[in-house]
């Protein structure tokens, strides 16, 4: 399998008033594609600048970031946005829908970054629709749809690019357990279609359906946990 | 990002915030819109004015006595009498071995006196001219006929009304053959003229036409004309005209030095011009004042940007999650300032073509000779000045938007 993302000696430091916060404190691993992991951490443990680093939104202060062998320190602002339309989907805990556009163009949102003109978007939007169980929500607004729902359009959204990884910050923290069980079904359903996935959570239950758990504690990995059969 | 989808996002703002869409381009609207109108029922008194001194002839020369600077005002202006342009200039200025362009000319005293008919006693204006007023003037005589030559010559005791000047001294009663009175001299009425309406340069219908000879020597005791009037054949031939007629004063007045003119020439085209340039300075003038509503408008759209831009401040760093680049939202932005601001702009010129539409009706319905002119480089210069407008108050406000940190963004409340 292809080494995706590998990172060495990690470091973020964010100035403060009166001095500086460690926030990453020497992170180092790798994740190859294919992967279903989860970050796990308490809140303030580091794991969504971890993840802001991992997705582009964010750079580290010192420490080698190496996705699929580039080193992003060498990149610009222009490319970093090039990279996270096309090699990263992102789902966030609060889906992040645009409530006054429709679903279908809600899914599309990313082709308008893509660079070139797109043809075929309506296609590719609603084939991503079909996939979450959504083809009959297609013009509907978000705000008239369940939270569970909301979270698979933005999971079509994170997948009509075809990226190389997928980042879930925290994606059933508002959901219910049913759905929420209904959109980790989906994120397994994914991974065994091949999709490389990063789950990023406090929640144990959630960590435990990956097949290997980073947990991160006060900016660093305490442990790389294989799970069997998770 | 492509337009169709920037404008998609404008119209679901608009959907979602109908009252604040409209407040954000209405200063526009007005701005737009009084600037339109300003310039189109600015061109349309214009075309009034001009139209006014256009009917009085292109072709006409008029001589003033006394020295002035072409483009300044006559001296008469300043209340002094100049004795320099006589009877007899007039009369030369006829002789068409010198003067071939000259068709007709005529010579005038004015003057203000009791005028009365047995009717009627009342304080009016009369006019001494020569026998081709008519002609010079393109008056038509509407009843009875206008002195000849010969009376003009022979001091004939003869008047002619204006139509108005009818009206007050007989009423609905036929004048022709009655007598008037002017100051103590009386006259007989051998015709009156058809009305022409007043404007602004002259008003033919509220005056008594006499032989100029007959006004200087027996009402006005004076032996100097007020000015000349010279028709010429063709508008093309003004300018040889007015050497011709120069060569023949100076000659007459024993003038060697052109500084030493004792008279000035001008032509009804020259003050076409000079008038033409007033009435377009008074024009702009007040559009830029119409246009500073635009700086307002722009204030607002500006306003209304940065609340967007704070409203959205998640949906930016979403935005820029899915990988929008910096100059993605500055276009994003600025492209709604400015169709935001252009849609304020088409509105305003519809509104302000459909008002200049109104007055040049109205203006029209009242006799005006007004015409109804929007120019289309005015539309097009309002539409440009909008999208501008648009893009300098956006600026900031997309700027600011363009500029903010996805991360914080995203956790934006």
């Amino acid at each position: 399998m292809e080494t995706l993302i590998s990172i060495k000696d990690l470091t973020k430091d964010y100035e403060l008033e009166g001095g500086v916060a460690n926030i990453l404190r020497g992170v180092s691993f790798s994740i190859s594609s294919g992967e279903l992991v989860a970050i796990m951490g308490p809140s303030g443990s580091g794991k969504s600048t971890l993840m802001h680093i991992l997705g582009f939104l964010d750079r580290p202060t010192s420490g080698t970031y190496l996705f699929r062998g580039r080193d992003i320190k060498t990149l610009s602002d222009d490319e970093l946005a090039r990279l996270r339309n096309k090699e990263i989907g992102f789902v966030f805990q609060s889906f992040n829908l645009l409530k006054r556009t429709s679903v279908l163009d809600n899914v599309k949102l990313p082709l308008s970054y893509v660079g070139y003109k797109v043809t075929d978007g309506d296609e590719r939007a609603k084939k991503g629709l079909d996939a979450v169980g959504l083809s009959h929500r297609l013009h509907n607004r978000p705000n008239q749809l369940s939270g569970g729902e909301q979270q698979r359009v933005a999971i079509a959204r994170a997948l009509i690019n075809n990226p190389s990884i997928i980042f879930a910050d925290e994606p059933t923290g508002n959901l219910d357990s049913k759905s929420g069980a209904q959109v980790m079904q989906l994120f397994k359903d994914l991974h065994h279609q091949g999709h490389t996935i990063v789950l990023v959570t406090h929640d144990a239950t959630v960590a435990h359906q990956a097949h290997r758990i980073l947990h991160v504690m006060d900016g660093q990995i305490v442990q790389d946990e294989k799970i069997s059969g998770g | 990002m492509q337009i169709k989808e920037i404008i998609k996002t404008i119209l679901e703002g608009f959907r979602a915030n109908k009252i604040r869409a409209v407040l954000t381009i209405l200063g526009i609207v007005i701005g737009i819109g009084s600037v339109i109108v300003i310039m189109s029922v600015g061109a349309g008194a214009q075309s009034l004015i001009l139209n006014q001194v256009n009917s009085m002839g292109t072709d006409l020369i008029g001589i003033l006595p006394g020295a002035s600077d072409p483009n300044g005002p006559p001296a008469t202006v300043f209340g002094l009498t100049i004795t320099t342009l006589k009877y007899e200039d007039a009369q030369a200025l006829r002789d068409r071995s010198q003067a071939p362009h000259n068709v007709a000319v005529s010579a005038y005293v004015a003057g203000v006196d009791t005028i009365s008919s047995i009717y009627e006693n009342l304080t009016g204006n009369f006019m001494g001219t020569s026998a081709a007023y008519p002609e010079v003037e393109n008056v038509e005589v509407a009843s009875g006929r206008f002195f000849t030559e010969s009376e003009e010559k022979g001091l004939a005791r003869v008047a002619v009304l204006g139509a108005q000047m009818k009206i007050d001294l007989f009423g609905e009663n036929d004048p022709i053959g009655q007598r008037i009175k002017i100051k103590r001299e009386s006259f007989e009425v051998i015709g009156v003229l058809a009305a022409r309406g007043s404007n602004l340069l002259s008003d033919t219908d509220n005056r008594v036409f006499v032989p100029v000879l007959t006004a200087e020597k027996l009402v006005l005791g004076i032996d100097h004309l007020g000015f000349i009037r010279a028709k010429i054949d063709d508008t093309q031939n003004l300018d040889a005209a007015m050497d011709d007629i120069r060569v023949i004063l100076r000659q007459r007045h024993g003038i060697t030095n052109p500084a030493d003119d004792d008279f000035s020439i001008r032509s009804t085209a020259q003050a076409l011009d000079v008038l033409g340039q007033v009435t377009d300075a008074i024009r702009f003038f007040l559009a830029g004042i119409g246009a500073l509503s635009l700086l307002v408008g722009g204030v607002g759209i500006m306003n209304i940007m940065l609340i967007s831009v704070a409203e959205r401040t998640r949906e930016i760093g979403l935005r820029k999650a899915l990988g929008a680049r910096k100059q993605d939202l500055l276009v994003q932005f600025l492209a709604e300032a400015s169709i935001s601001s252009l849609t304020g702009g088409v509105v305003g010129i519809v509104g302000g073509v459909a008002i200049s539409a109104l007055i040049a009706l109205v203006a029209q319905a009242l006799g005006y000779n007004w015409s109804f002119v929007v120019s289309p480089a005015s539309v097009i210069l309002a539409c440009a000045v909008s999208i501008s407008i648009g893009m300098i108050f956006g600026y900031y406000p997309a700027k600011k938007a363009s500029g903010l940190d996805p991360i914080s963004a995203l956790r934006y409340e």
